[in-house]
């Protein structure tokens, strides 16, 4: 594995079984597990967070402790388990559907160990209380410099797995002239390339105002203008953690409910609408901010109503996808279909839980992306809440059910029962059900959000004290599920090898099957003069403001 | 499973409407209460700059809280510091329009308060305005919403409400909490 450097001759025979050890399996194991590492503090860090917020007293309460907790929860979430395992994900897919080897297998594994080294760096930063900036950075507060090093280099070991992913597409397309890429490759390189344009944002903001301030090399730092670059990143990195679930739906699940994929063009068309939509909808993140003129807030709430579209679509498709499965094994009547579907299984469990968590995260969803109406529920914890279902829910559970399907053809080995999975996937949903439900009622009541402890001798805050406490038994059951998962996985990784199925893995097919598409279909060069162009129009005068009439800048406080 | 392509392409189609139905609605819905109930965000693109705030004409100390400027507007000024604001209550008449200004001289802060729509960041270098109409009387939460350091906690103000005729400014326009009543 050692690709960096190899100072010593190595011996052929270990020379051959590091060859071994660097198989694409390997390097989808070590992406994923890093993930779900980080995955499983993160989940118990939650906990605590939440019983430090409960009227209950929770051990080693302290302001300090808590913003630790917070950042390192944040940055475990949003950053490492999701880029770790949407790269692993990647590879696999990359190889699973397109049956080629992987370009720059070598390359692969330098991003994984560059990342790797960044998480560390930036984990160690926050546990020594220099970082407790939580992950969206809040300059003029800055952390200790390797904090933000740290992360740049997960950013550009991704980058990495961006270009390898273009790669094996344009490979495979020389390879199979005319042909439609498979449908999950074609999702994971818009998402590489949508990936790359959610960066250029957060890599600008870094790059340019906060290590400079984080190393001392500038007092000052425009506000306005780090919030709107991080506004960039900050919505269209949501889809970058939401490709992988639908993926899921699109291409893994019409097979495991037996059935067939109903529409491939639809698939095609809905990641597309993801690349283009996602990215210029940023500013409404900074609705309730100062510094943007509701004219191009308006702008943006318009194109950020438009991203539900693809969502919408993407609700028939996988519904008559679903219908489709059900009918072929026997179901009859206008919702009997429903029950012949194959409930059993992890993959078709996890995408009608993911489903319910989708209708009450969406819902919350547009009320945000409301424009006026955001200031009824902005930074209240019905913010947390939405956010928590649509990841945390949606997302993560889909996470769960592509590791669960990955795993065997990983490890060569088969689940002795499914019986374990599909308890960890529903105390999933209903610890996800019971946390967030009352967050957004206490939300709606005015609860603020990031906050290390309430005052509950203030009568109006003890009125939502018992709404904490229930919460905080859901994040319990949240925190059991996600230790089931660890061992559901390390059991199967344990047992060591068998050949019981090495075979090739199988993505759905469509119910007709695309012969020949349109090229617009089949890559993204139109498309990406589209995001450019919409850019343009959503950010091109939201920045250039900044340094047409630049406001006054803040004095940095460093935090370390 | 013989399904004709054309009629999944049929029923894709029928279901786009739908969905153009639903989001052309939401649209309506915003716009209908953006131009006609001037629910809108709070943007104020009006700089203060953070170096100097405590010397300008309208955030020096003397000139925090509430005040009735001549031409009649109420408007409260509050700046927003770690860890605390300044001043830490004010208080405001009911069923009037108030206007709040926040400045900040340090580093991000936001408010709501609570069981009302007023939310806004304060980002230092803008002056942050919200336009409002309180309708119930009773002492209102105003925390800082947004994570501005380690005492982001206890960052906590009080918002007086009171009946519209026993709010009784002083003769330079100006109301505290602390006036006896």
């Amino acid at each position: 594995m050692a690709t960096v450097a190899e100072p010593l001759p190595v011996s052929p025979r270990r020379r051959k079984a590091r060859a071994e050890a660097m198989t694409v399996g390997n390097l989808v194991l070590a992406h994923v597990w890093v993930g779900i590492a980080a995955f499983a503090v993160a989940c118990i860090l939650g906990v605590w967070q939440m019983w430090a917020r409960s009227p209950l007293e929770a051990p080693a309460n302290t302001a300090a402790n808590y913003f630790r907790s917070v950042t390192l929860h944040g940055v475990s979430m949003a950053f490492v388990l999701t880029t770790f395992f949407i790269m692993g994900f990647g590879y696999f897919t990359s190889e699973a559907a397109l049956r080629r080897p992987l370009p720059g297998l070598r390359f692969a594994w330098a991003a994984f160990w560059m990342g790797l080294i960044g998480v560390l760096m930036a984990a160690l930063s926050v546990i020594s209380g220099n970082a407790s900036v939580l992950y969206t950075f809040y300059p003029p507060m800055t952390a200790t410099v390797w904090f933000y090093i740290g992360l740049v280099l997960v950013v550009v070991g991704s980058w990495i797995w961006c270009l390898i992913m273009i790669v094996a597409m344009r490979q495979w397309k020389a390879a199979n002239p005319g042909q439609p890429v498979p449908l999950a490759m074609f999702a994971t390189v818009a998402n590489a390339i949508m990936w790359l344009w959610t960066t250029a944002g957060v890599a600008i903001e870094l790059l340019f105002q906060v290590i400079p301030a984080a190393l001392g090399l500038n007092g000052m730092v425009d506000v306005g203008l780090s919030r709107t670059l991080f506004s960039w990143t900050l919505h269209a990195i949501v889809y970058f953690w939401l490709f992988p679930s639908y993926i899921a739906f699109y291409t893994m699940f019409p097979r495991a409910a037996g059935g067939r994929l109903y529409s491939d063009t639809m698939g095609r068309l809905a990641f597309i609408l993801f690349l283009l939509y996602s990215l210029p909808v940023g500013l409404h993140h900074l609705f309730m901010d100062p510094e943007h003129s509701n004219g191009f807030k308006f702008i943006q709430m318009f194109l950020t109503a438009l991203v539900s579209v693809p969502t919408l679509l993407t609700i028939f498709t996988i519904t008559a996808s679903a219908e489709v499965a059900g009918r072929m094994r026997g179901g009859t009547g206008t919702f009997g279909w429903i029950r012949a579907l194959p409930w059993d299984r992890p993959m078709v469990l996890a995408t009608g839980l993911a489903f319910v968590m989708l209708f009450f995260g969406g819902g919350g969803g547009l009320i945000n992306m409301s424009y006026g109406m955001n200031a009824m529920v902005h930074n209240t914890s019905w913010v947390t809440a939405h956010f928590h279902l649509i990841f945390g829910g949606t997302v993560v559970i889909m996470y769960f059910a592509i590791a669960y399907a990955m795993w065997p053809r990983l490890t060569g080995r088969a689940y002795p029962s499914l019986k374990p999975l599909r308890t960890q996937l529903w105390l999933w949903f209903a610890g996800m059900m019971i946390m967030t439900l009352p967050w957004h009622y206490t939300g709606l009541q005015g609860q603020w959000r990031r906050v290390a402890a309430f005052d509950y001798s203030n009568p109006m805050i003890a009125a939502w004290g018992p709404w904490v406490i229930v919460s905080l038994l859901g994040g319990i059951m949240l925190a059991v599920s996600a230790l089931m998962f660890v061992y559901n996985l390390a059991m199967l990784h344990r047992r060591g090898a068998s050949a019981a199925n090495s075979g090739p893995f199988h993505f759905a097919i469509a119910v007709h099957p695309p012969e020949r598409i349109p090229a617009s279909l089949n890559g993204f060069g139109l498309w990406n003069i589209l995001v450019a162009v919409l850019m343009l129009v959503a950010y091109g005068y939201p920045i250039a403001q900044f340094f047409i009439d630049p406001p006054p800048q803040a004095v940095v406080h460093r935090l370390s | 499973m013989a399904i004709n392509e054309q009629a999944i392409l049929k029923s894709e189609l029928r279901w786009a409407w739908v969905v153009a139905g639903i989001v052309a609605v939401i649209l309506g819905a915003i716009l209908f209460a953006a131009l006609s109930m001037h629910i809108n965000p709070p943007s104020n693109r009006e700089y203060a700059d953070p170096k100097t705030l405590h010397l300008s004409a309208e955030f020096t100390e003397s000139n925090l809280g509430t005040r009735v400027d001549g031409d009649g507007r109420i408007v409260a000024r509050l700046i927003a510091t770690q860890f605390e604001f300044v001043p830490s209550c004010i208080v405001l008449p009911a069923d009037s329009d108030v206007t709040l200004r926040f400045a900040s001289p340090d580093v991000i802060h936001g408010i709501l308060v609570t069981g009302t729509n007023v939310n806004t960041m304060i980002v230092p270098g803008y002056v942050a305005q919200v336009h409002t109409r309180f309708t119930k009387t009773g002492d209102l939460l105003m925390p800082c919403h947004e994570y501005c350091g380690l005492g982001h906690s206890q960052m906590l103000a009080t918002v007086k409400v009171i009946p519209r005729d026993q709010f009784r400014p002083d003769a330079q326009g100006r109301a505290a909490c602390g006036d006896g009543r």
